[in-house]
Parts: C-alpha cells; structure tokens; sequence
C-alpha cells in the first residue's frame, strides 16, 4: 500500500485539503468529498459571541476526516504556539499532535517568516505537538525545520492563493533530495496540472485550498485536483524517462516500404 | 468587574468561573477553547479556573481555513 505517513497518521490520500473560502457549507462539504482527502486544514478564530445559533464548520466535515489545526494569520512564533495550545484544547479530548504550522511576515505577499517559523517549530516539538510547518521554497529553511524536529516541511509552490504554480521547481528539486521527512507541497497550486508536478518531482503531498474553494466549479474542481494527484504520484513511482534533446523512434526504423532494395 | 473578552473590553458579574462565564455568554464550552491571561484553562478546570478583575480572555473556536 502506497501511503503516506505524517507525525505517525497514515493516509492512502496524498492530498490535504483546506476548508477556507467556500460559498457555503453544503458546496465545502461535496467539495472534500469529491477530493478524497483524509485530512482537511482548519483555522482557530475567536468566537463570534454576538452571533447566536450559528452553524458550525465541524458539523460540515465528514466525521471519518483528520482535521489539521493551522496557525494561519500569526504573525510571530508566540501567537502560533498559543494558537496551537488552544487547537490541542480543541479538540475534544482527541489525541490528535498534528498541527500545521504558518507564521506570516506581512499581509501582503503573505510569505513565511522562516525565523520565527523554526522558533515556533522547536517550542511546538518540545510540547508534543507534530509539526507540519508551512515555509518558503528554501532548502536551508527546510532543512533547518527537520533538524528542529518536525514531521514533514510544506515549502509553497508559489504564495498562498496565488494560483501561480510551482514557480520555482529547482528549489523543490533539491528540498526532495535532501528530506528525510514527507514534502508536502503547501500553496500556490492553480489547477490540476500543478499538482501533477509537484507530484511527479516526488513530492510526497500536497495541500490545496484556493485552486479548489475559488473554481468556478469547486467539486468539479476537487475531484480534477484529486486525479492529478494520484497519477502524478504514479507516474512519479513508475519512473519517468529521461529528457533527451533529438527525437528518438517509437516505431522499428527497419523494414519502412519504398525505403532501399533497389 | 469588568475583563476583556475576545478583545472587547466588558462588565461582569463578580465571582465567576469558567464555566459560568461561558454560560453568563451563551456559550456552548464543548465547542469552544478558553485562554485566560496566556494560558490555556482545560475543560476539565473550567468549573474551579475563578475570572478576575482585569482578566484578559479568548473564546475560541475553529473555522474554514487553509
């Protein structure tokens, strides 16, 4: 069995999937369905305490999902790991360690803040949790999470909600060959091809919220998203041939008619 | 008293817990976690953790994210 194993969860899908920016609860819900995804990201939000009787997101979210607390909208390592205490307190008495971990440097590219990301992961580590950081296409960066301890490291393919793709594949390519731990591919996908990509490199996930919350179709979109993952990581296991510059035949150049014999 | 609550700054009355602060809210404690001055209060201790004058609180919950 193909699998792929975070902080000790195994998943036979290797798309991870987040719950932000659906029209609706009803579309959100077909839409992770049609994904396959096992895991779907989650943010931790103050309560609405004017707002009586108000629907919540877990009711939404088929009960056999991991959910993946995020970090999201912290600014500094201290906010990331508070946030990730009261996502433990969450919830309810599962003992789930997994946390995605983000700390942003501004609003507007919305980047990493690798600094404060690798100090937020080593607290984070210390306390149990199971860290699965969010950082720029940085090998050293990425290398650096590992060495703190964390489950996987999440370089973006470009920045979050972008839709650009994976801009920088070389970087990728050389965070891949160096991990010991699960890459996963977190941000930047635009549509099915992307994820493709990114899984054919090798990579050994992908987390995708945009692409699929924004597409004009999202459970369209969630299951297009879902296919590229899956034959990207089999067109990754089955060994892609090499690049070459000159063609090369696929039919037998011998025994063509009209050709010699005279 | 007053406490500040979710950021917003608002009177209480005197001798609450918790738990009882969250009734006084409306608020349902299982689907929420509670921060008092930093810390988490675990649900466990939402009966005993006493609210002070000057308490700065968050009431949280998880919503849609990536």
């Amino acid at each position: 069995m193909d699998e792929l194993v975070l902080g000790g969860q195994r998943f036979t899908s290797r798309l991870v999937v987040g719950t932000g920016k659906y029209k609706d609860f009803p579309t959100m819900k077909a839409a992770l369905e049609a994904s396959g995804a096992q895991m779907v990201t989650v943010a931790v939000r103050r309560l609405d305490l004017a707002a009586r009787g108000e629907s919540s997101l877990l009711h939404w979210i088929p009960k056999e999902m991991v959910l993946l607390p995020n970090t999201a909208g912290c600014f500094s390592a201290e906010e990331a790991v508070r946030t990730c205490r009261l996502a433990r307190e969450l919830q309810l008495g599962g003992s789930n360690p997994l946390v995605k971990l983000e700390v942003l440097a501004d609003p507007k590219t919305l980047l990493p803040d690798v600094e404060e990301t690798i100090k937020a992961a080593r607290q984070l580590v210390s306390e149990g949790f199971r860290v699965l950081p969010y950082t720029n296409d940085d090998p050293v960066a990425a290398r650096k999470l590992e060495d703190a301890g964390c489950a996987a490291v999440m370089p973006l393919g470009a920045p979050i909600g972008s839709g650009l793709g994976l801009r920088n594949p070389y970087s990728l390519q050389m965070i891949l060959d160096q991990a010991k731990v699960p890459v996963v591919v977190d941000a930047g996908v635009g549509t099915a091809s992307d994820c493709a990509i990114c899984m054919e490199m090798g990579a050994a996930g992908l987390l995708v919220n945009t692409a699929i919350s924004g597409a004009k179709d999202p459970v369209g979109m969630a299951r297009a998203i879902r296919l590229a993952t899956e034959a990207g990581r089999l067109a990754y296991l089955a060994g892609r041939i090499p690049k070459k510059l000159y063609g090369s035949a696929s039919s037998p150049l011998a025994g063509v008619i009209g050709a010699g014999g005279g | 008293m007053n406490a500040t609550v979710n950021g917003e700054s608002i009177e209480l009355p005197e001798g609450l817990t918790v738990a009882t602060l969250l009734r006084h809210l409306g608020v349902r404690a299982e689907r929420v976690a509670v921060e008092r001055n930093g810390q988490v209060v675990k649900k466990v201790r939402h009966a005993e953790e006493q609210v002070s004058a000057g308490d700065v609180l968050e009431i949280v919950t998880f919503v849609g994210g990536g």
